[in-house]
């Protein structure tokens, strides 16, 4: 007789192996490196790290064959891989102001000490689709200039601080909750927003972000800086009692610099909102900072109405390895619950002993 | 695999010394159990606990999974159910996984099992006083649906305030006659908390009321567990003139001939003919080795 969706273990099997043989398409084709998607698929590593929160260009590489290019298959993976991992230590804050900057603009002063830095972009490219790169090419880069010398570059919102027109942040000394080993609990401190949110879902974020800008919660941003480019991660050991440098990463800082028409207390001022993000990611960093700005609504009382405001809806729903697997796991079989339902409705249909009569 | 055929004893598999016993590291472990303590301590109460991400993805019953890891002893005997049956493929893959990382003897029969990991269903045949239940939760917050915050819903608990529940059940009664939850159903455990028992059909929830077994609720993705601790009083929330009551059929199981077990409807052809089998393959199976037949 017929039995519905049972007999998994060969069907499993089988199911991995013809997911190997897909991933690894037309063998007449040379196949994928790890080391090729790392060096030529930068910005998908940048994702994968990023929300994966994992710093590692080579495992999240290798995600991304793994998941044949599904990005958040790719996350998933390197999230499953760093939950194993044991922790040594929490480094010191990350020094963004000393960056080893590639690209950095500000869009609120025409010029800013250290200057605008283009550096590499789709920006101004126009989106014309390059038929030359179904070849393969050499790609030199610019001329450079020996002798140019690297200028400090301050940290543009700095420059509106020492004029104490944007609201000061400082930092409370308060120990730093983990959300990977702590359940997330409402209210949620800004840190603990803040990680969840550099863990989010890139798509999700530049959404809500984009309903600010659009009305939903606004909160007239302004990109106040952007910068892109090395920096090192310092840790410091108790037995030790000095820091000491554990190497250098890549990551993209977004300030945003928002209104506040001030209150009975408090003249009117700036005030920021911050993005954070692994390797060069600047849609994510921006979309973070729109959103991180308008979860303050609270602490600026301002009033509370759109989804990008409302705490509990957005880190909720912001992470997209919780948000694929519940709704994948709608693919399971639900034939009992559904009986249960069918009967249910069955038993509604019935015409009551009333209408019956 | 036909529900009449014999579940095949399984010797003790080979663990994989790659990882921890059990996957989850002994810290981890320790602090879930931490958090089991608590929850059996108070039965019903939903205790945030630091859920990690399982290979498995979220919504798979990586709740449960985290729960079964830390309570699991290298000689324990686990079963996992999906649906009421041991060969649906997410029962399949998550058998495998503890075979794989445990190293434990793994069953299909009830009576055997230690520990039972399931999703949707109670086994029909009646639990012991030596055996733990763990189900895997999708949503544990029974007022969820009707107030979305979680800082509310806290609160509500916190506050014995549980009146838009029997609201939302009297409107079902008002509109439709009947309370219109089929699976869910939300229950009242030892008189104080309202408790979602995972997506069973209302159909087992008599089988929670003063269970000799411990029961241990996991929902991975919101990093909540529960519990009902043995000899617990249940009850399904009701109105005196609207007693609760489960489902029948008017079939028996086209294979063991059961006729008190929840059955699962099968369509055999285009012509949408009808017939039901027992969801609990394991209860069906022994059935029929007991020389029970259906029509």
């Amino acid at each position: 007789m017929y039995v519905a969706v049972k007999g998994g273990e060969q069907a499993i099997d089988n199911a991995h192996k013809l997911l190997a043989k897909k991933r690894r398409g037309d063998t007449t084709v040379a196949e994928l490196g790890v080391e090729q998607i790392r060096q030529q698929l930068p910005l998908a590593v940048a994702r994968v790290m990023t929300e994966g929160s994992l710093y590692d260009e080579e495992l999240a590489a290798l995600a991304i064959k793994q998941a044949a290019g599904d990005l958040v298959e790719a996350i998933f993976l390197l999230r499953a891989y760093r939950t194993t991992l044991p922790r040594f230590s929490a480094s010191l804050p990350i020094d963004t102001s000393s960056m080893q900057l590639n690209r950095r603009l500000s869009a609120t002063f025409k010029d800013v000490p250290g200057g605008q830095l283009l550096g590499p972009t789709f920006d101004y490219t126009h989106r014309l689709l390059d038929f030359t790169l179904l070849a393969e090419g050499e790609y030199p880069g610019p001329q450079g200039k020996p002798d140019a010398t690297v200028e400090a570059c301050p940290r543009v919102l700095g420059l509106l601080a020492k004029e104490g027109l944007i609201k000061e942040e400082a930092d409370t000394g308060a120990p730093v909750a983990d959300i990977t080993r702590e359940p997330l609990e409402y209210p949620a401190s800004r840190a603990e927003r803040l990680q969840a949110l550099a863990r989010g879902d890139e798509g999700f974020l530049l959404a809500l972000g984009y309903s600010t800008q659009r009305g939903y919660g606004r909160n007239h941003p302004f990109a106040g800086e952007i910068r892109v480019g090395g920096v090192e991660v310092w840790i410091e050991p108790e037995e030790l009692g000095f820091p000491i440098a554990i190497g250098a990463i890549e990551v993209t800082e977004c300030e945003m610099v928002n209104q506040f028409v001030g209150s009975a207390t408090e003249l009117p001022q700036f005030t920021r909102g911050y993005g954070l993000a692994f390797g060069h990611a600047e849609r994510k960093a921006m979309g973070m900072a729109l959103v991180d700005r308008s979860l303050r609504a609270g602490e600026y009382a301002e009033e509370i109405i759109s989804p990008a405001q409302q705490e509990e809806f957005v880190l909720a729903h912001c992470d997209n390895v919780e948000a694929s697997g519940f709704v994948s796991h709608l693919k399971l079989p639900h034939y009992v619950d559904f009986q249960a339902e069918v009967e249910l409705i069955r038993k509604l249909r019935k015409p009551s002993k009333e209408q019956a009569q | 695999m036909n529900a009449a055929t014999q579940p095949r004893p399984q010797s003790r598999p080979q663990r994989d010394e790659a990882y921890n016993f059990a996957y989850l590291d002994e810290q981890t472990k320790r602090m879930i159990r931490r958090g089991l303590l608590k929850a059996v301590a108070i039965p019903g109460y939903q205790v945030p606990f630091g859920g990690r991400e399982m290979p498995l993805p979220y919504g798979w019953g990586t709740g449960g999974m985290q729960l079964t890891a830390a309570i699991l002893g290298a000689e324990d005997v686990l079963k996992v159910i999906d649906q009421g049956a041991d060969d649906t493929t997410n029962a399949v893959s998550i058998r495998r996984f503890f075979a794989r990382t445990a190293g434990v003897a793994t069953t299909e029969r009830t009576p055997e099992a230690t520990i039972i990991q399931t999703r949707h269903r109670i086994p029909e045949t009646p639990l012991q006083a030596d055996q733990i239940m763990v189900y895997q939760v999708p949503i544990p917050e029974p007022l969820r649906f009707i107030e979305p915050s979680e800082t509310e819903t806290r609160t509500m608990h916190a506050l014995n305030d549980y009146g838009v529940m029997h609201v939302k059940l009297y409107e079902d009664i008002a509109t439709f006659g009947h309370i219109a939850t089929a699976y869910a159903y939300p229950v009242t455990v030892d008189e104080r908390y309202v408790m979602d028992p995972s997506p069973i059909p209302k159909f087992d929830n008599p089988k929670l009321d003063m269970s000799p077994a411990l029961m241990l609720f996991g929902a991975g993705r919101e990093k909540r567990l529960y519990a009902v601790p043995p000899y617990t009083r249940v009850t399904s929330l009701d109105f005196e003139d609207h007693p609760f009551e489960v489902q029948k059929w008017e079939h028996n199981c086209a294979i063991c001939g059961s006729q008190d077990s929840f059955l699962d409807e099968l369509i055999l052809d285009d012509q949408g003919t009808q017939s039901f089998v027992c969801s609990d393959t394991d209860y069906c199976a022994q059935r029929v080795n007991e020389g029970r037949e259906g029509q």
